[in-house]
């Protein structure tokens, strides 16, 4: 368990900064760019007809937009190589850079940074985009991962998926070009978010060894299949076919990617193992077929067959939106007044509240939202997040969490233990973006005694697996006082006990520290929610602790009394004529019916019984809750 | 208490005893119940001062031990392999010690690392239980304690159908038994006018040596420190049978003091036996604080009183039988002097047989006793 500093506020806002660095150049809707905008500045980069074969525009060319956002700091050089440069030399020397060249330089900002993590990258990647594409189309994900070895630094990925199938003009966007996604421009809740991943990985093995990635896809039953072989033109951010083709598979519908790659395979934490385990428990509609390079197979059977129901798109929520989102969106709202602007661009805003929001900010509803001054909208903007007005929480389809139910189920079926919970937590809104925090535990049985609790982070059910001391979830989970609900902890550290601690953070965009996704970023309102969340586990724990201490005392004595009953008896036969055996016998069953308790389990029925739930939850300390409720409160009626 | 009996019973009564406190385990186990045995409390709390006999008593509380319960379990089942034990010598009539008692009830639990008995310690309260909840001593449950204390004297006793004359036993004495019941010991004849009971064997070796018990016709003592039960109970006998009254020389200090005490009127550990041990007649002879001046012993042999003395000669102040005048005034005088003195201090610098020449014979003669 990696150690850190304990974090203050100031600590946590600097998280929240650099978050916000690494956001920016990517695009998020508040940056730089107007995803919204249909018409953005011609492309200069992706030309038309670069690709040799096939290569559409980009329907929605965000990149070049970003790549400028980006060369301006990357391509102007500070200082000449022997004298100083006027405007004309360094204007010579700006130019632009592509996006694809600038992850080759720093591809450890999408998790390549070593080999045994690039193994897990690129498989990662390949099933998140499985899952979501699975999922889109309204299946139930079936997915093949294998890797195979072969030479000591050399391994063939391939991830195959029953899912909907690429159109084939689509197959070189969509694994050849950074940046180019389906998922980036909704608010809604998706695994993948900007569209790098899976390009980045091939971009990666078309590095280290060379090779082209290869894509079957067949999308229709009744449609051909096709397999392309292709490359990455790393100056042009585009695809490079090398071959097209139609052939024949065995299934009906579904894509399978392969790509050779430098890597390194290693069993244990942070393993492509650990990986697959860990995405089959928070994907319980999943069937996952796993082999390992070593040939070991693994078989991750779905634990139901509902699809999670699909999220919804949302607009943001006017809680912790901030000024400059505001800004932009005035200006580009088609909505003629202020009051209908608040009402149609905002979620939860009826004209009710819409009325409120004006009249506490001061400005006339029929304004015309270009011709709000920058003055006015900043009291919106404080209108917005102020108490006084009450604003229901925001729609809860459009952040989808696993469910208490599944999750627990979930554990249940992937990790032995003795004791299972699960909370889902009513949504909550951090600068405008619904999440919901959900908790899980695993507890007792053959899980380690002495080690630190493990811990399962996730982000809209993709298991994070490096860089979790840097975690919003790992500081929550720190900060609580566990030894309260009879675990052991070190002031500050993550608990030691035999237990599996799940955390999923289910979310229209997820905060990520980088854009590798590896660690959730420290939001106050966040790690607010993910508390309150291990609060009530652990108060569900306590309670299971507290009988299974009690059970294991009266075994205990059971098992002190059994041992005495033999002396006692043969003693009292010596003292007086009776039967040793029968006394025996006699004694025993006294004992027996004293220690009763030890014969109960800990949890009936797999849950846990509804007495000790309802003891767990009575003997809680109500401080948090109570915050926790009035938070609830601002609110007003909840959805 | 009126209630206790306090000894005297045969083997075959023990022997009712011990199989009555079996029956009754049994007897619980058959309803369904937990075994419970009743056990007089052994502490100062259940411990009273009898005015009346000037002994003390043990009171009427108990405890309960019951054997379904993890804090007692160990104790109720050692408590039944003592009893147990204690059946088998006295019913092939044998006596054993307490540490062979220890040894022959400790084994290992079948199938455990755990000891019925770990030391003995541990068995030593748990037969001192036994023979308060049964109402027996020690010595009828066929057990005795590391024996301690020699005796000569104008008297011939039967020491297990052996005839002994106690004039007649050199430079050590007879060496009293852990058991001096009158199964074992009998008293034959004798011409003694009184019993000396002395704290120290040194002092009692200057008596025997001077022949002091052939000049004054008595039987001298010695307990070395504390006295066993073997000692006290053949000084109670000695009493008791031949009406001889006793007299005790301790040295001045709390815990000569306390040995006068514990001979006079028994010990609060050993409460529930003082009707069998002791002799509330006892007279304490010296040494008493006042005979620093009345037999000019020097200031340099005594010693001066720690802070333990001191906290316990307060202690005795307060205890029901030290409540007469005179032993206030000499507890009293022990602390204002603030000095101690052993009995050695008599026997120094002009003559080494003080002691036994002049200190002993004078103080008897003006009868400088205390009651």
């Amino acid at each position: 368990m990696a150690t850190k500093p304990r974090s203050s506020a100031s600590g946590r806002k600097a998280k929240v900064r650099a978050a916000d660095q690494l956001e920016l150049p990517m695009g998020r809707p508040i940056a730089g760019s107007k995803p919204e905008a249909s018409k953005p500045p011609a492309p200069k980069l992706p030309a038309p007809g670069a690709a040799p074969k096939a290569a559409p525009p980009p329907p929605e060319p965000v990149a070049p937009a970003m790549e400028a956002a980006e060369a301006a700091p990357e391509g102007a050089p500070r200082k000449g190589k022997g004298g100083r440069l006027d405007a004309t030399a360094l204007g010579r020397l700006q130019r632009e850079i592509s996006v694809s060249e600038f992850f080759t330089k720093n591809r450890h900002l999408l998790g390549f940074d070593n080999p045994r993590k690039a193994l897990l990258t690129a498989v990662k990647e390949a099933v998140d985009n499985s899952l979501d594409a699975c999922e889109d189309a309204g299946l139930l994900p079936e997915i093949w991962v294998e890797i195979a070895q072969l030479a000591e630094d050399r391994f063939r990925m391939a991830v195959q998926d029953n899912g909907p199938g690429i159109v084939r003009n689509q197959i070189g966007n969509v694994f050849g070009k950074l940046l180019y996604g389906s998922k980036f421009h909704r608010r809604r809740m998706a695994r993948g978010q900007q569209g790098i991943g899976i390009s980045a990985a091939g971009l990666y093995a078309q590095l280290t060894t060379g090779k082209p990635m290869r894509i079957v896809t067949k999308p229709a039953p009744k449609k051909p299949a096709h397999e392309v072989v292709m490359q990455i033109d790393m100056r042009k951010n585009a695809p490079q076919i090398v071959s097209d083709k139609e052939t024949e598979v065995p299934w009906t519908t579904g894509t399978r990617v392969e790509m050779e790659l430098e890597a390194k395979y290693q069993r244990g934490a942070r393993s492509v193992d650990e990986y697959v385990a860990e995405t089959s428990i928070a994907n319980p509609h999943a069937t996952i077929h796993y082999v390992a390079p070593d040939g070991e197979k693994r078989e991750y059977e779905r634990t139901t067959k509902e699809l999670p129901p699909s999220p919804q798109e949302i607009k943001p929520h006017p809680r912790g939106v901030e000024l400059g989102l505001l800004l932009k969106m005035l200006q580009s709202t088609k909505s003629r007044n202020v009051a209908g602007f608040l009402k149609a661009e905002f979620s939860r805003v009826s004209p009710r509240v819409a009325a409120e929001l004006c009249k506490l900010a001061g400005v006339a509803p029929e304004t015309k939202p270009r011709r709000v001054t920058p003055e006015e909208s900043e009291k919106l903007f404080r209108a917005m997040n102020s108490d006084q007005v009450k604003i229901m929480a925001p729609a809860g389809a459009s952040v989808v969490p696993i469910g208490e139910s599944l999750v627990e189920r979930s554990l249940r079926a992937r990790v032995p233990a003795e004791f299972y919970t699960a909370v889902t937590r009513s949504p909550a809104v951090y600068r405008g973006n619904p999440f919901i925090i959900e908790v899980g535990l695993a507890f007792g049985g053959q899980l380690p005694m002495d080690q630190p609790i493990q811990l399962y982070r996730y982000a809209n059910r993709v298991p994070l697996l490096y860089q979790q001391s840097a975690c919003a979830i790992t500081e929550a989970v720190s900060d609580v006082d566990w030894k309260g609900y009879g675990l052991q902890q070190t002031r500050g550290q993550i608990p030691v006990g035999p237990g599996v601690l799940f955390v999923h953070m289910a979310s229209v965009w997820v905060p990520f520290t980088s854009e590798s996704k590896e660690a959730v970023a420290g939001y106050p309102e966040i790690e607010k929610e993910i508390r309150l969340g291990l609060q009530e586990v652990g108060r569900r724990l306590q309670g299971f602790v507290n009988k299974r201490a009690h059970i294991a005392y009266e075994a205990h004595r059971r098992s002190l009394f059994d041992r005495y009953i033999p002396e006692v008896a043969s003693a009292v036969a010596s003292l007086t004529k009776v039967s040793k055996k029968e006394l025996a016998e006699q004694l025993a069953k006294i004992a027996k019916k004293t220690t009763a308790k030890a014969d109960e389990a800990p949890v009936a029925n797999g849950r846990v019984s509804a007495a000790v739930r309802e003891l767990a939850t009575k003997g809680a300390p109500p401080a948090e809750d109570a915050k926790g409720t009035k938070a609830k409160g601002l609110f007003g009626e909840q959805a | 208490m009126s209630g206790r009996r306090n000894g005297n019973g045969s083997d075959k009564a023990v022997i009712a005893r011990l199989e009555g406190l079996g029956r009754a385990v049994a007897e619980a186990a058959r309803k369904g119940k937990n075994p419970t045995l009743e056990i007089p409390i052994r502490a100062l709390s259940n411990v009273k001062f009898n005015d009346k006999r000037s002994i003390i008593e043990l009171g009427d509380e108990t405890q309960s031990r019951l054997f379904l319960n993890v804090a007692m379990a160990k104790k109720f089942m050692q408590t039944m392999l003592v009893a147990a034990g204690c059946k088998e010598f006295v019913e092939s009539g044998k006596t054993t010690s307490l540490r062979d008692l220890f040894y022959r009830l400790k084994h290992t639990l079948p199938g455990t690392t755990e000891n019925t008995f770990d030391e003995q310690e541990e068995s030593d309260p748990i037969i001192e239980d036994v023979e308060v909840t049964l109402d027996t001593l020690r010595e009828e449950l066929h057990l005795f304690a590391s024996r301690k204390g020699s005796m000569v004297g104008p008297i011939t006793i039967r020491d297990s159908g052996d005839q002994i004359d106690l004039a007649r036993m050199g430079s050590g004495g007879w060496a009293v038994p852990s058991i001096v019941e009158p199964s074992v010991i009998q008293f034959v004849r004798h011409e003694a006018k009184y019993v000396l009971l002395i704290e120290k064997e040194a002092v009692w070796v200057r008596f025997n040596e001077d022949k002091f018990w052939k000049r004054e016709k008595c039987i001298i003592l010695q307990s070395g420190g504390q006295p066993p039960r073997g000692v006290r109970r053949l000084v109670q006998r000695l009493v008791n049978e031949l009406k001889l009254p006793l007299f005790v020389l301790v040295d001045n200090d709390p815990w000569g003091l306390y040995i006068y005490s514990v001979v006079k009127q028994g010990s609060i550990n050993l409460a529930y036996e003082s009707m069998r041990m002791a002799v509330p007649a006892a007279r304490f002879i010296g040494l008493s604080t006042f005979d620093r001046e009345e037999f000019k012993i020097a200031k340099d042999l005594t010693i001066a009183l720690d802070e333990q003395d001191r906290s316990r000669t307060k202690q005795m102040l307060d205890y029901p039988w030290f409540q007469k005048k005179p032993w206030q005034r000499e507890l009293k005088e022990m602390l204002a002097s603030g000095v101690k003195m052993e009995l050695e201090a008599l026997s120094t610098k002009r003559n080494i047989s003080f002691i036994t020449e002049e200190y002993l014979p004078r103080k008897l003669k003006e009868k400088k006793w205390l009651d």
